[in-house]
């Protein structure tokens, strides 16, 4: 009986120390938490990883991975599977419609009042471009927007004194600088101004022209606008001046755009539409190039319109079905509130930093060239695209018809415009499943 | 229990008949030779039905549903078809340069092309080793290196190409940035790398009877007549064979175009970054029916609408191979037993 009872006693210590050691090591083992960027390599992908490391150092119950180089094809395809990581991030705004949408992304709104956030944190473009349908299933980690770089060497060497402010002395400026080979095939051009060529595209010149893309009922008007004819007819008008097949011929010739061969970089342009990003590829491709930055000229007609630009940018979010939703919140707020963080990844990968406050942040280096994009995204009148149930394909859809238009492929522009917003229209009824309207 | 009735206890101690057991052994036998089939057949039937039967049956009900791969799909009804043929822009566009291009010009040429050098080669008396390599090797590029290597020797400003036509003073076209030369290009492309149609025909040509043209040679037939009279006639299976091969490959064209559109568009790589904007470049020269399948189905997410491209793909296809395979039996040459 004492045996009996001396094993009974033994077998309950062991349990006892089991659980112990078991409830132990589960208080003690950190969670994995796994974020998706689409930062793929060089400096952006490193400078990201870097500082996720100080957030897991800092935090000791998460164990944080960084998968870089993803796109939403893969996104979609792992929330489809139930394979989706804690965190993700997209450098495509242009689908929050379909991730709010669809529910693919999770609605941020009851957390960001939970923990007193106010959207109001981040200025008017961003704050739009994270949200659809009245839920705000995104927020933005860092931004990108677009002015001019100038080469200050060849205007100095053109007699020009300053950058264009406006699109009339855009033009000129642009004829001026163009510089053409004996068989008149073009040497250096002023400006590009084919649709479609590095990051030229109708959003981003539209907004020199204060161009509206929907009423209030959210129906297409690019043909009742004028200002979008008014920009088309400059654009071509440009185009025409330098030939289109000799244009063609000439960006067949230069680099690619994320190398140290990209044409403004190369000397082969004067002046470049960019987003701020070419600040950093700069200094690390060709640190003793002599240029500057300003924003991007404006209609004539609408001088109020300088300084501002065109805005878009890397948004995050929390994929349904996620395991672990207050560490992941607690990153995304991290990564998109902190502006401690949004300071030194702005200062790393020279990326606009997403909240009102970091962007007057004593923590951001002083940069000439990078400040221009500071004040362009601050700018009250800087706008963005419109985010549709329809995501990348609207804009797509307009690019397409404006690569037709500068061809000559089009003969009555605003009769063209107006066919657009009818298939723009019928683009958005089919995504939103209700066929043609 | 009650005792079995006499005449079915007479019935199961009575021994069968041998018509009986020798009928009942075949069937056992039929059973088990079905069973044996059935088992050697299966990997077939279980891929068929999971990589084939399933996704086909998928795609047709999706096509009637609007589903953007998250959430649930929600019954359409035709609306995806409405959609198709009344309001997408790139649509008639996409099945203009399929059906025209792929189908009415390169598989023509790629037929005549392959049995032009199948030909040739036959008739080479020392070397034929040699040439039929040299003939066959293009095939064996992946197609993805095959088109960045002809974008990149096409390059309208630095292609040795263009730089080679600079020379003899004459300005070289812009190929695969010009919207009249892009699908040029692209077939030039496909016919570079006809060597495994090439080699069909190689085999079909060797194979006619030597006595034929023999005979026909004493009946005073000449090259031509031979070729049109014998060679033909003999090898028409096989090029109902390429026709019918070619058309579906035709109308499934799809990886060149990619990556054609993509690099001469100046986008260098398939990044993360890299929106659906290039599919079809220059101006939509490029778009063909499975690009712009592919461009709603994985760049839009619209897999509902892409199921309704799919499915029409599928019926045409379908249509067009009966039709051809219909037609053959007035011009395809069928064996007479010996």
């Amino acid at each position: 009986m004492r045996r009996i009872a001396a094993a009974v006693a033994l077998i309950g210590a062991l349990m006892l120390v089991a659980a112990a050691v078991a409830g132990g090591a589960h208080r003690s083992s950190p969670t994995k938490l796994t974020i998706w960027v689409g930062w793929s390599a060089g400096h952006e992908l490193t400078s990201f990883k870097a500082l996720a490391a100080e957030y897991d150092k800092a935090h000791p119950e998460i164990t944080l991975k960084v998968v870089g180089g993803v796109d939403d094809n893969k996104i979609v395809a792992a929330i489809r599977s139930g394979t989706a990581p804690d965190v993700v991030s997209s450098f495509n705004s242009y689908n929050v419609g379909n991730y709010c949408g669809s529910g693919g992304w999770i609605d941020l709104t009851s957390l960001l009042k939970k923990d007193n956030i106010d959207p109001s944190i981040f200025p008017p473009a961003p704050r739009y471009y994270t949200q659809y349908g009245g839920k705000r299933c995104a927020l933005p980690l860092l931004a990108d927007d677009y002015g001019l770089y100038y080469n200050k060497a060849m205007f100095k060497a053109a007699g020009i004194t300053h950058p264009p402010r406006t699109i009339a002395e855009l033009t000129a400026d642009a004829k001026k600088l163009t510089v053409r080979n004996k068989d008149g095939s073009i040497k250096v051009a002023g400006i590009d101004p084919i649709i479609g060529f590095y990051e030229n595209v109708p959003e981003r010149w539209i907004t020199s022209y204060g161009g509206k893309w929907t009423d209030a009922k959210g129906h297409a008007i690019l043909g009742k606008d004028p200002a979008w004819a008014k920009w088309a007819t400059w654009q071509k008008g440009l185009v025409d001046w330098y030939g289109y097949k000799k244009l063609i011929r000439f960006q067949a010739g230069l680099g690619d755009e994320f190398s140290a061969s990209q044409a403004f970089e190369a000397g082969k342009l004067a002046m470049n539409l960019d987003g701020e990003w070419r600040v950093a590829f700069i200094a690390h491709e060709h640190p003793s190039l002599q240029y500057g930055t300003a924003p991007m000229a404006v209609d004539n007609a609408h001088p109020e319109l300088y300084g501002s630009g065109y805005i878009n940018g890397t948004i995050i979010g929390i994929p349904r079905g996620g395991k672990h939703l207050d560490q992941s919140w607690a990153l995304v707020k991290y990564l998109t509130t902190n502006n401690h963080f949004l300071a030194q990844f702005s200062n790393l990968i020279r990326n606009v930093p997403t909240t009102k406050a970091s962007l007057t942040s004593a923590e951001i280096k002083p940069d000439v060239h990078f400040s221009t994009f500071l004040k362009i995204f601050g700018n009250p009148k800087s706008s963005t695209s419109p985010i549709m149930a329809s995501g990348v394909a609207y804009t797509n859809l307009v690019q397409n018809f404006f690569t037709k238009w500068q061809a000559g492929g089009v003969k009555n522009l605003v009769a063209g415009l107006n066919k657009l917003d009818s298939q723009l229209d019928a683009q958005v009824a089919q995504a939103k499943g209700g066929g043609v309207p | 229990m009650s005792p079995a009735p006499a005449n079915e206890a007479g019935a199961l101690a009575a021994p069968a008949s041998p018509a009986l057991t020798r009928a009942r052994a075949r069937r056992q036998a039929d059973w088990r030779r079905r069973r044996l089939v059935l088992l050697f057949m299966s990997p077939w039937i279980v891929g068929f039905s999971v990589f084939f039967g399933y996704p086909l049956v998928m795609s047709a009900y999706l096509s009637f549903n609007h589903y953007d791969l998250l959430s649930p799909p929600r019954w359409v009804g035709l609306a995806n078809y409405r959609y198709m043929f009344h309001a997408d822009p790139q649509f008639w566009t996409s099945v203009k340069n399929t059906v025209f291009w792929m189908v009415g010009i390169a598989v023509p040429l790629q037929v005549l092309f392959a049995f032009g050098i199948a030909t040739m080669v036959a008739r080479v008396k020392s070397g034929a080793g040699f040439f039929r390599t040299i003939f066959y090797l293009p095939a064996l590029a992946p197609p993805v290196a095959a088109t960045l290597g002809f974008v990149y020797i096409l390059n309208p400003a630095t292609g040795p190409v263009n730089t080679l036509l600079g020379h003899l003073g004459i300005s070289g076209p812009l190929w695969f940035q010009d919207p009249h030369w892009s699908k040029p290009s692209l077939i030039s492309l496909g016919l570079w790398g006809i060597g495994n149609t090439m080699v069909i025909f190689l085999a079909a040509v060797l194979d006619v009877p030597q006595h034929l043209y023999e005979s026909a040679e004493l009946d005073g037939a000449g090259p031509l007549q031979q070729l049109r009279w014998v060679t033909l006639p003999t090898i028409s299976p096989v090029i109902l064979f390429a026709v019918v091969l070619g058309v579906i490959q035709g109308l499934q064209y799809f990886t060149q175009a990619y990556v054609a559109a993509g690099v001469a568009a100046g986008q260098a790589s398939q990044a993360a970054d890299v929106t659906s904007v290039n599919l079809g470049y220059p101006l939509d020269s490029t778009l063909f029916y499975p690009v712009l399948l592919y461009e709603h189905g994985f760049s839009e997410f619209q897999m509902g609408y892409a199921s309704a491209l799919a499915m029409l793909l599928l019926a045409v296809s379908f249509a067009v191979t009966l039709v051809i395979v219909l037609n053959s039996r007035k011009w395809v040459h069928q064996a007479v037993p010996r």
